[in-house]
């Protein structure tokens, strides 16, 4: 082969002529753009109600409610009811999570256990789980028992479901691969199907985190003694909205963490996804 | 590069092997064929001839399809897929020693590595290599369990021409050092006779053609021996072979020596 000698190019150096940004597309990406929105209705909320355009009946000023935040911190209440609820759904969650897990376990790898869980679990999940709750209390009172384990039934679905379909979509060519490795049985669900349903199950897992907190809401402002929702209720029938509009500003805190600490794990547990990566 | 077949026992011995997906007609039809330990065949025929069945046959991964026939094979196979098939959720070396049940899994998963020219490379992901890297280390996937047969499915297929020339060089030295018995199922009828001992024409389910290839270890395109043989393995394959009257149609493959 001939030594080729490299070609003497024209270097731009005076004037670069490459387009700066994609001509279609939506163009370079915001720093923070995700809190531009937010930020937005917060000013709008400020300046609604310090020039009186907000009836403080509809809405308490933002200031008052910043007031009335740390008056609840200061006697206790908050944290009570914060404590009360996040250990609530904390359970109830819990609880979903193992048994949907356990039972997507059971159906995905075991036709037995398929045709004896998946029919049931696909009727229950056309009912509404919150459409369960008279009979949830005629069963368990209106007690913690039947608290969390509305949370729990309404958590289970979705993780079921996800991640089923993730172990049920592992690819047959990874099967076929492990039987030429003379894998045994054991080390195959343990080093193929479980982390191949991985991504499904942890799918699962920010559905559920989502529907354990709407049912915490539910059942903490139907029959509650305490919680979040208790205090939210109460501030209805005096018309304080300063304590409602602190309720739900702590579950919005509860949410996003809730997501947040779920990423996390799907972060570190598909860290061999490039997707993640890049 | 091999003993001759009959001398030893078969590492691979098929007798009247019958295999079908439905009633209207058999994939494989009877087929016989014997493999000497160490020897390496390559199996060439068109797109439904059987290739692939009989590779899965061996490999023992058709249950559930009809047929008979006896089917001896050694203790220790392996199959190298199209796909490189790596676990995406494992690292390299995790991939490579997966199912290896020995104390030392780990060290020699790393010299298998090595052989293949990764070494260093344990830590990796999967989607971190490139495809020819890839197959690199499916191959040290096999080698690491010391197969007396070793199955490959057109497990060059997919690689560009290039990546190609340099596993065929890499696999013939391989080859050399551990001595399987080797079964590659490939459509290329140049990468047949660049690597292996004998060629197998498979049509209509039997064995059609069987021819050993006696060009030395350094086999090259310009061989006239070598245009020769594929002008006769295209013609048994149905191929007019029409290639050196269009010129510039193997440009993609230039001239090759086969390495020792």
């Amino acid at each position: 082969m001939a030594t080729l000698t490299a070609p003497s190019r024209p270097v731009a150096t005076a004037q670069d002529v490459r387009p700066v940004r994609r001509r279609l597309g939506p163009g370079e990406p915001i720093r923070f753009g995700g809190l531009v929105g937010i930020v937005a209705l917060l000013a709008a909320w400020v300046v609604g109600s310090a020039t009186g355009l907000l009836d403080p009946r509809t809405l308490t000023e933002p200031w008052t409610v910043l007031e009335t935040a740390g008056m609840l911190v200061e006697n206790g209440r908050l944290q009570e009811s914060l404590v009360t609820s996040g250990v609530r759904a904390a359970l109830g969650l819990g609880l979903g999570v193992a048994v949907g897990t356990v039972l997507a376990l059971v159906s995905g790898l075991s036709r037995i256990g398929e045709s004896f869980i998946d029919g049931p679990i696909q009727v229950k999940r056309s009912i509404p789980t919150l459409a369960l709750i008279p009979l949830l209390i005629l069963w368990l009172g209106i007690g913690e028992p039947m608290k969390i384990i509305t949370i729990a039934l309404a958590v289970f679905v979705p993780v079921y479901i996800h991640t089923h379909n993730g172990l049920r979509t592992i690819e047959g060519r990874y099967a076929e691969l492990a039987e030429t490795l003379g894998v045994t049985r054991g080390e195959f669900i343990r080093h193929v199907v479980l982390p191949g349903a991985m991504p499904g199950f942890l799918l699962g897992m920010r559905f559920a985190v989502t529907s354990s907190l709407l049912a915490l809401v539910v059942v903490e402002v139907i029959n509650a003694t305490s919680g979040i929702g208790h205090m939210i209720t109460l501030a209805s029938n005096y018309g304080q909205t300063d304590i409602i509009v602190v309720g739900l500003v702590v579950y919005a805190l509860l949410g996003v963490t809730a997501d947040a600490a779920v990423r996390l794990i799907e972060r570190k547990a598909l860290s061999w996804r490039r997707t993640l990566a890049s | 590069m091999a003993s001759h077949p009959g001398q030893l026992t078969p590492a691979v011995r098929v007798r009247s092997l019958h295999r079908s997906f439905n009633e209207t007609g058999g994939v494989l039809n009877g087929l016989d064929l014997d493999i000497a330990p160490g020897e390496f065949v390559a199996l060439l025929g068109r797109s439904g001839s059987g290739k692939s069945t009989l590779l899965r046959a061996l490999a023992g991964l058709d249950r559930g399809v009809a047929g008979t026939g006896v089917i001896d094979v050694p203790e220790k196979v392996s199959v190298v897929f199209q796909d490189s098939r790596l676990l995406p959720w494992k690292r390299l070396l995790d991939n490579v020693v997966f199912g290896l049940r020995s104390r030392d899994a780990a060290e020699r998963g790393s010299q298998a590595l090595a052989e293949v020219g990764l070494g260093g490379r344990e830590k990796a992901w999967p989607h971190e290599l490139s495809g020819g890297e890839q197959q690199r280390a499916s191959l040290a996937r096999s080698l690491v369990r010391d197969p007396q047969l070793l199955l490959a499915d057109e497990p060059f297929g997919a690689l560009d021409a290039l990546t190609r020339i340099r596993m065929h060089t890499l696999l013939r030295k391989l080859c050399e050092v551990h001595r399987p018995a080797v079964l590659l199922v490939t459509h290329d009828v140049d990468e047949a006779i660049v690597l292996a001992d004998r060629v197998i024409v498979l049509d209509g389910g039997v064995v059609r053609h069987d021819a050993r290839i006696d060009l030395g270890t350094r086999r090259s395109q310009a061989d006239p021996a070598f245009a020769l043989l594929r002008s006769r393995l295209l013609a048994e394959l149905g191929v007019e072979d029409d290639h050196d009257a269009v010129p510039g149609r193997h440009a993609d493959l230039p001239v090759e020596r086969a390495a020792s």
